[in-house]
């Protein structure tokens, strides 16, 4: 124990925390997607609804949430942390300071792009979750539920806006937890560049594919659901 | 060729230090960043003011001297050189150019240009040394080193400690500093005695100076005089890892 807290509070030792929670959340994107693209089934929701209450019921998964909410917090909390730490490091601002000559912006931005996404995740969490916990008023199944917020264009461009920030986010965020690692060197390099696009790239599009699926839908059937 | 010249003008560490504007002019392309210098401190001592201090030794790039925050990066707008190394040609004629310290707070301002770098000593005493027995001097080819780590161990090892790297970081941090001087001796045999210990203490001593983390933006490798490659920051982690978990 003393060992572990000696090396959280060492700078490395939180690095690593923020890539091992950042990683453990990106296991957690697939298996949120994997669920969420028998949206696409096209059986009136029959499969996704079986998945969702299986989701709402499960005595794992729900001691599985209990520790993705500690991953949340542990990569949020170290994060914000960090980023103090780091801004306390140059009390005085450069006057003229030339970033974008050095290095990507994706790179800078990460508190950004993750309070951003940790917003959605808020309006996320109180749309669906919610609804799927602890039930909502008018008793709509959880593809009822799904259906009814993608028909509105303004919750849609939210979700995909969300998405490709969060793209961003990983962008930096899932090589640049190897090469805290310690995982840099020619051999790996491509493999990591190759699953980093799958989560910063393919990952958010299809995401971003449930609400335009819906809203298609929405304006294919006149609105009515 | 003329130029404006912004320059950060602060008495001691004590005082409040601002951009002060002055002009040069009859420069030619081939002179040094600090031939440019040393001619407007010429003209400023004939006017009876106060000349700017700043950092100088070799002027050929080895020492690590010179740094200095020259348009907003390390070393100013060119890549793999110190400030001495950066020729006139590099920038536009009538161009206004800014110059500052480097900023960390492990870099405390000393006057004007002039920071105190000593944090880089107290961490290399912290663990950047090889235990040697005294003696005779040992053949040079007594140990074989391979050339592919004898390659990588020289990349890490032409760090000349000037702090661009630190300067050039959004969070201040020396990371690559003491990764190349970690990498360096844990490549090599001779750094194999101290090798755990050498890196927890070179990164405890790092953290105490006040130094940020790493967020591998990688402008510390982009703005290197001396190109250092980020993946020794890696080999450092990797280093840690290993040295804390046995």
């Amino acid at each position: 124990m003393g060992t572990l807290l000696q090396f959280y509070t060492s700078s490395v030792g939180k690095k690593l925390a923020v890539g091992l929670t950042g990683l453990f959340l990106c296991s957690f994107l697939v298996v949120h997607l994997g669920i969420n693209l028998f949206l696409f089934a096209g059986d009136g929701g029959e499969s996704y609804n079986m998945y969702a209450e299986f989701m709402a019921t499960n005595p794992l998964i729900k001691m599985l949430e209990v520790v993705l909410v500690v991953g949340f917090l542990l990569h949020i909390f170290t994060s914000v942390i960090l980023w103090f730490k780091n801004r306390s490091a140059r009390p005085e601002r450069y006057a003229m300071y030339d970033a974008a000559a050095s290095s990507e912006l994706s790179s800078r931005v990460t508190l950004l792009t993750g309070s951003v996404v940790f917003m959605f995740l808020v309006i996320h969490l109180r749309t669906f979750w919610f609804g799927s916990r602890y039930g909502n008023e008018a008793g709509y199944t959880m593809y009822q539920l799904v259906m009814r917020a993608f028909g509105n264009p303004v919750y849609d461009l939210l979700y995909i806006t969300s998405f490709v920030i969060l793209g961003y986010h990983l962008r930096h965020g899932f090589q640049s937890a190897f090469q805290t690692f310690g995982i840099n060197n020619s051999r790996y390099t491509r493999l990591i560049e190759l699953i980093a696009a799958i989560f910063w790239l393919v990952v958010p599009i299809l995401f971003a594919a449930i609400p335009l699926y819906f809203l298609r839908m929405h304006y294919m059937t006149g609105g009515i659901v | 060729m003329n130029f404006t010249l912004k320059i950060w003008r602060q008495k001691d560490s004590a005082s409040k230090g601002e951009l002060t504007t002055y002009y040069t002019s009859d420069i030619t392309s081939d002179m040094s960043f600090l031939e440019v210098l040393d001619k407007l401190n010429q003209e400023l001592i004939k006017r009876g003011d106060d000349p700017v201090a700043f950092d100088h030794d070799c002027r050929e790039g080895i020492c690590g001297s010179c740094g200095m925050y020259i348009n907003g990066r390390s070393h100013g707008p060119q890549r793999g050189g110190a400030s001495c190394q950066l020729h006139m040609r590099s920038f536009k004629d009538g161009e206004t150019i800014v110059v500052e310290p480097f900023r960390a707070k492990g870099f405390p301002i000393i006057k004007d240009l002039v920071v105190d770098r000593s944090a880089f000593d107290r961490i290399m005493q912290a663990g950047g040394f090889v235990s040697v027995d005294t003696g005779g001097t040992p053949d040079a080819n007594a140990i074989p080193i391979p050339k592919k780590i004898a390659d990588v161990a020289m990349n890490a090892a032409s760090c000349i400690g000037c702090g661009a790297c630190v300067a050039a970081c959004k969070n201040s941090s020396a990371m690559l500093f003491v990764a190349a001087k970690v990498s360096q001796l844990a490549l090599l045999p001779q750094g194999q005695t101290e090798r755990k210990e050498r890196v927890i203490a070179m990164l405890a001593q790092m953290d105490k100076e006040g130094f940020g983390s790493c967020t591998n933006t990688y402008s510390c490798e982009a703005e290197c005089p001396k190109e250092i490659s980020v993946t020794h920051i890696a080999r450092m982690n990797r280093e840690y890892l290993k040295a804390v978990l046995s």
